[in-house]
This record gives C-alpha cells, sequence and structure tokens, in this order.
C-alpha cells in the first residue's frame, strides 16, 4: 500500500482507524492496555497472594527474629511455580513476562520482603544467562533450578564499589583455557546458599580501557575450589536473607563459562537491570501496601478521643497519602514492565519506577509506624519491621541518587533530541 | 487379576465433580437495600470451600490410578468458568459449564441442579459423583442427597475418608454422634466434608495447562430439566443485633432476674 493509498484511506476512515493510525506511530500513548488483568494474570496473582497471606505471613516474625533462611518457605514457592518465572520454557521454566513475574512479587513482598528478596535475588542472578547465556549454558544453568529449589546469586558489588561498578577491582586473567580470578565481593544475597553465581570481573588491566571492553561476567559453580563465602551480615531488615561477603581466591572458571565474549560483561550486568529493577520496584510496592492494609486495619479499630482514630482527618489524610504513593508506585512499575515486554528499551521507566517505590515504601512504612503510635514501636506490631525492612529499597539494586543519574540523562538525553 | 467387574469401574471410572461460585468466605457480606438478597455486583467470589475439597479428592483419586477422568461441572451464567478453570487448575480433565443466568440464576437452588447432575451423570456415564456437603451461601446441604435420589444411587454424605474397595466405596462419614463407616456400591454420590483432605493450590504451571483444557456449553434444556424455581423468596434480613446483656452480682440474683424474665 503506498503512502499516497494510505493517506486516502485515512480521509475516508472512521474515527477508530484514525486511533489506531496514531496509536502505531505513537507507542507511548498506547498504554491502554493496564484496564484490566487477564484471567490468567489474575489467577496467578490469586495463587502468590493465598501463598503470602496464609503461609508467609504468619511465619515472617520469627524469620525476622532469628535471622533464618526461610527455606521451607522458598522451596514452598518453587513448588508452586512462585519462582524462576523468567526461565525460558525450553530449559523447562514458563518464560513469563517480567509483567506477570512483578505481579506476583508484589503479592509475596506484601508476606515478607526478606522472603521476597531471597527469591527475587534468584532472578537478578538469572537474568545475565537469560540474556546473554548460549543455548548450552542456557539448559546448564537455567534447567536446573527447575529441577530442584537451588538457589543462585549476582556477584558484582565489592566492598571498595557498589555505585561505581567501572570501579571493581576482581581480576579475571586467561591462562590457557581457563581464567583465574581474585578478589572480593561484598552483599551478595544469597551468597552462603548459591549454587551458582554469575560474577563480574575485570579482564583488561589497562586503565585507559573503556568500561564498555574491560569487563567479562561469568558464570561460577559455587563449590570451585578457592570461592569462599563470609560469614552471614547482620543487617537492619530483610533479616532472613542471606546476605554475605565472597572471596575469589584462585578460582578457575573454565572458558565455556564466558557469557558472550571477553570483554562484553558491562553491558550484560546493567542490561539485566532493566528487566529486574521493574519487580524490585513491585517488591516496594507490596511493602508499602502491606503498611497502608496494617494501619488501616488499626485505624478502624483503635479508638481516641471517642472516635475511631480512622475518623480523625490527621490520620484519615496520611492513610489518604499512603493510598495515592502506593497506587502510583504500583502504576508506575506496571509501565515499566509493559515497556520492557513489548521489546522497547524501558530505562527511563524501569528507573522511575524503582526509585518512586523504594521512596514511598519508605515513607508509608514510617507513616504506618505513626498510625501506631507507641504500638508501632513495638516488636509485637508488625509495622516496625517494615520501617526496618524499607530502607534497602533506596540502596540495592541501583541507589536513590543513581536512579535519579540515570532519569536526568534519559530525560535530558530525549529533550535534546 | 483383578475381577471383572473391579476393571470396568476402576479403570475407565469417570468421577463427575460439582464446583459452585459463591461469595469468598472472608467477604462481609450485605443484604441489599431492597431486602431481595444480598449484593453480589462487584464482591469477590471464589469456589465454594467445600467444592474445593471434592475436587481435590476426585483428582486424589485420580493419581492413584483409581479412576481415569475427572470432569468438573458447574450451573450458571459466564463468571462460573472461572470457578470451572480453578478445578482445570487443581487437576480436573475437563469442564462443563451448564448455562443458567438471569432470574433462572437467582433462582436456582438444589432441586434444579440435583436434576442437572442426574441428566449429567447419565450423559457422561459418570461412576461417582463428589459434591461438597453443602454451599457456603445457602447452606443447603441438598444437593447431594437429592441427586443419589434421583439416580437411585447410594450416598456417602458428609464423608471424611474415601476409599476404594473392590467396586465399593468405604466411607467415613462425620455425624452428631461420632464417626460412621458405611459401604456404598459404585455409582454412588459422596457430599465432601472439612476434615476429608487439604485442598491444594493451584500451581502457577499448572494454572497455563488449565488453558488447554476443554470447558463444554451445555443449557438445562438440552439436559431436558427445567429450571423454574418453586420457591419464592419473600425477604432477606440481616440476622438481629445482638443484645448486650446484664451483669449480676451473685447467684441469687441470677436466679432473680431469670424468674423475672420468666425463664423460670
Amino acid at each position: 500500500m503506498t503512502s499516497a493509498g494510505s493517506y486516502c484511506c485515512l480521509e475516508r476512515s472512521s474515527w477508530r482507524l484514525q486511533l489506531w493510525y496514531a496509536l502505531l506511530h505513537h507507542p507511548s500513548t498506547l498504554f491502554l492496555n493496564l484496564t484490566e488483568l487477564t484471567d490468567q494474570q489474575k489467577e496467578f496473582q490469586e495463587v502468590a497472594r493465598k501463598f503470602a497471606r496464609e503461609e508467609i505471613v504468619p511465619a515472617a516474625p520469627s524469620y525476622d527474629r532469628s535471622g533464618e533462611y526461610p527455606f521451607p518457605l522458598i522451596k514452598r514457592a518453587w513448588e508452586l511455580g512462585l519462582m524462576n518465572g523468567h526461565i525460558p520454557e525450553d530449559c523447562g521454566g514458563m518464560g513469563l513476562g517480567i509483567f506477570d513475574a512483578c505481579l506476583i512479587t508484589e503479592e509475596l513482598a506484601f508476606g515478607c520482603t526478606g522472603v521476597q528478596t531471597a527469591i527475587e535475588a534468584n532472578s537478578l542472578g538469572q537474568m545475565p544467562v537469560i540474556i546473554a547465556g548460549n543455548d548450552a549454558q542456557k539448559k546448564k544453568y537455567l534447567g536446573r533450578m527447575t529441577e530442584e529449589p537451588l538457589m543462585c546469586a549476582y556477584c558484582v558489588t565489592e566492598p571498595g564499589a557498589g555505585s561505581d561498578v567501572a570501579g571493581i577491582k576482581t581480576r579475571a586473567v586467561k591462562k590457557g583455557d581457563e581464567y583465574v580470578v581474585n578478589g572480593q565481593k561484598m552483599w551478595i544475597t544469597n551468597g552462603g546458599k548459591a549454587n551458582w553465581y554469575f560474577l563480574l570481573a575485570r579482564t583488561d588491566p589497562d586503565p585507559k580501557c573503556p568500561a564498555s571492553k574491560a569487563f567479562t561476567g561469568f558464570i561460577v559453580e559455587a563449590d570451585t575450589p578457592g570461592v569462599q563465602p563470609g560469614r552471614k551480615e547482620l543487617n537492619m531488615g530483610q533479616r532472613s536473607s542471606d546476605t554475605r561477603g565472597i572471596t575469589f581466591e584462585d578460582v578457575k572458571i573454565p572458558k565455556e563459562n564466558v557469557l558472550i565474549g571477553e570483554g562484553a560483561g558491562f553491558k550484560i550486568a546493567m542490561g539485566a537491570f532493566d528487566k529486574t529493577r521493574p519487580p524490585v520496584a513491585a517488591g516496594a510496592t507490596g511493602l508499602a501496601q502491606r503498611a497502608l492494609e496494617e494501619a488501616t486495619k488499626y485505624a478502624l479499630e483503635r479508638k481516641t478521643f471517642g472516635k475511631f482514630i480512622a475518623e480523625h482527618q490527621a490520620v484519615s489524610f496520611l492513610l489518604a497519602e499512603m493510598a495515592m504513593k502506593v497506587e502510583l508506585a504500583r502504576m508506575a512499575y506496571q509501565r515499566a514492565a509493559w515497556e520492557v515486554d513489548q521489546g522497547r528499551r524501558n530505562t527511563y521507566y524501569a528507573s522511575i519506577a524503582k526509585a518512586f517505590a523504594g521512596d514511598i515504601a519508605n515513607q508509608c512504612a514510617a507513616d504506618a509506624v505513626q498510625i501506631f503510635g507507641g504500638n508501632g514501636f513495638n516488636s509485637e506490631y508488625p509495622v516496625e519491621k517494615l520501617m526496618r525492612d524499607a530502607k534497602i529499597y533506596q540502596i540495592y539494586e541501583g541507589t536513590a541518587q543513581i536512579q535519579r543519574l540515570i532519569i536526568s540523562r534519559e530525560h535530558l538525553g530525549k529533550f535534546k533530541q | 487379576m483383578l475381577p471383572l467387574r473391579f476393571r470396568r469401574v476402576t479403570m475407565s471410572a469417570r468421577v463427575l465433580v460439582g464446583v459452585k461460585r459463591v461469595i469468598d468466605y472472608a467477604v462481609k457480606i450485605r443484604v441489599k437495600p431492597d431486602r431481595t438478597g444480598v449484593v453480589t455486583d462487584g464482591v469477590k467470589h471464589s469456589m465454594n470451600p467445600f467444592c474445593e475439597i471434592a475436587v481435590e479428592e476426585a483428582v486424589k483419586l485420580k493419581e492413584k490410578k483409581l479412576v481415569k477422568e475427572v470432569v468438573a461441572v458447574s450451573c450458571g451464567p459466564q463468571q462460573v468458568q472461572e470457578t470451572i478453570r480453578t478445578a482445570l487448575a487443581m487437576g480436573a480433565d475437563r469442564g462443563i459449564h451448564v448455562e443458567v443466568s438471569g432470574k433462572d440464576y437467582e433462582t436456582l437452588g438444589p432441586l434444579q441442579v440435583s436434576k442437572i447432575f442426574a441428566a449429567l451423570a447419565k450423559k457422561e456415564q459418570a461412576d461417582l459423583i463428589i459434591l461438597g456437603k453443602q454451599a457456603i451461601d445457602d447452606d443447603c446441604n441438598q444437593t447431594g442427597q437429592m441427586t443419589a435420589a434421583l439416580l437411585d444411587w447410594p450416598q456417602g454424605t458428609f464423608a471424611s475418608e474415601v476409599t476404594l474397595e473392590a467396586d465399593k466405596l468405604k466411607v467415613v462419614r462425620e455425624i452428631d454422634g461420632g464417626l460412621e463407616t458405611i459401604k456404598i456400591k459404585l455409582p454412588a454420590v459422596v457430599t465432601a466434608d472439612l476434615r476429608l483432605n487439604t485442598p491444594r493450590y493451584a500451581t502457577l504451571p499448572n494454572i497455563m495447562k488449565a488453558k488447554k483444557k476443554k470447558i463444554v456449553n451445555v443449557k438445562p434444556a438440552d439436559l431436558g430439566v427445567d429450571v423454574s424455581s418453586r420457591l419464592e423468596v419473600l425477604k432477606v434480613d440481616e440476622p438481629p443485633q445482638r443484645q448486650s446483656g446484664v451483669k449480676v452480682e451473685t447467684v441469687h440474683d441470677l436466679v432473680e432476674k431469670l424468674k423475672e424474665a420468666g425463664r423460670i
């Protein structure tokens, strides 16, 4: 159909066809999708919600106190198919899109973000293999995750380099058919429980070499000699999640375990984030939703000055603002997830979602404690845990400040076009 | 070698399971302002808990290879297909949606449903019907019993344990006095009580597989069943508000108060 022909069509066409034509050329307006979840999405959400509320919520306080790894809950989530959703179907997974995975993540996070982070770390560790692995690597390392409930981890951060990924010092030197790795990683979620790690190490020693060529991504079996997980770190919140430092001392990695090739690591590591930031935002939203529900329930039970505290405007306005934040965070992560599922670059939306959700999770948790008053400060009530758990959402998977760097760069970049 | 009768019954045995879509158990029920019923619009609905237990029992029998096929049946408007899908995700093989909507659905009760089930049992050549003992919305506890009577089949109601022994079903029933064990011949109707089993979650892979399973639409007229009701609901009210009690100091005062109230 020639352009002249299509123009003639447009002249005579109904408004409906014009709308379709306009939307075809302006994909950013095609966000009409989100009025209703599909039946399958609703069913997935139901299973995750039921599991979270009936099994995670009652068990979470004791895991928080003891810091014990919640393996029974993780195993159950694995049996129900709530984990490893991103693994492609030919490796035994369900090949879920990021949107569906986010729906599940929000529900699990409602139960306990410590448990949910342990589960989410699997997705983060797997994502480089999913986006950059060759068939043999995918079948080997993703396949085994669907055969038994195994964990994996994403090893990039070091004691001296977090936000500045290009500043990592772990060295990988090629020796024959192997790479020998030496270095220190830190704050690795599932560090002590992983069956294998995605590792980012520097392969080009030349300090002038650009970041986009200097690093390589590896898959490392956790039982490789020289891999030494440190002690489980005692953190402020999400205490059931296993976070450790890991020392790599002359660890030998076969060249078959290099992702794509030498020098491709930085791009792979960053590319994984576009797919894992929306679920992290979803997790923060789940926590904020929990804060809102607990605070609302309490406000309808507790009385002061002769009325339920929910009837005092100071409290009802706090709840209203919490509700606003939760709804907007949800829409933000859904947009980011939907964009990447459509095959588009979603960096801008993913950063907005993660930054916003992390911030509001902290605000909603603090407001929930406020609404509970003295009881909120006490460990017998569920909200103080939410406040401790929320803080990390402004730090991991790209700090609040790094997200703002990314958003400003994307925004100014668009403006200059 | 199994006796011929046993082989006929178990290797090709087909189980019909009834699943009812009801207001979710956790929802706070509100009476409509016109007092003709309860508010259902926009209210969360799910599978009747006793029906979940029935589906679980049927799927367990299939996993033990004691029955060949589990068919989930529901009567109602388009939305009941969600309930049938849940049964499929739990392990039922296919579904039958008996279309009843509008006024007919509002007045649909155990008598019509049991006629539908009896007709389906004959049409599908079912060997066993498992239903929940009652629905949590009307608490009728009649459909299982009426279905058995219409088919002239034996019934094992309030089942807390079901075992297949040769061509008989051993059913342990929860009754007021304790537990009663009966043996009934197949084909039979069983109604599930609370302690029969713990229903499984539908796992995500099973939900995806369930999309490929078939649900067939059938009209009551096709089964020769008239769904018109002989009952008319006059009004629906909330239970009376509980009145506060009175505290007394001594047993003597208690006796006096009871005498005053004409209770003793």
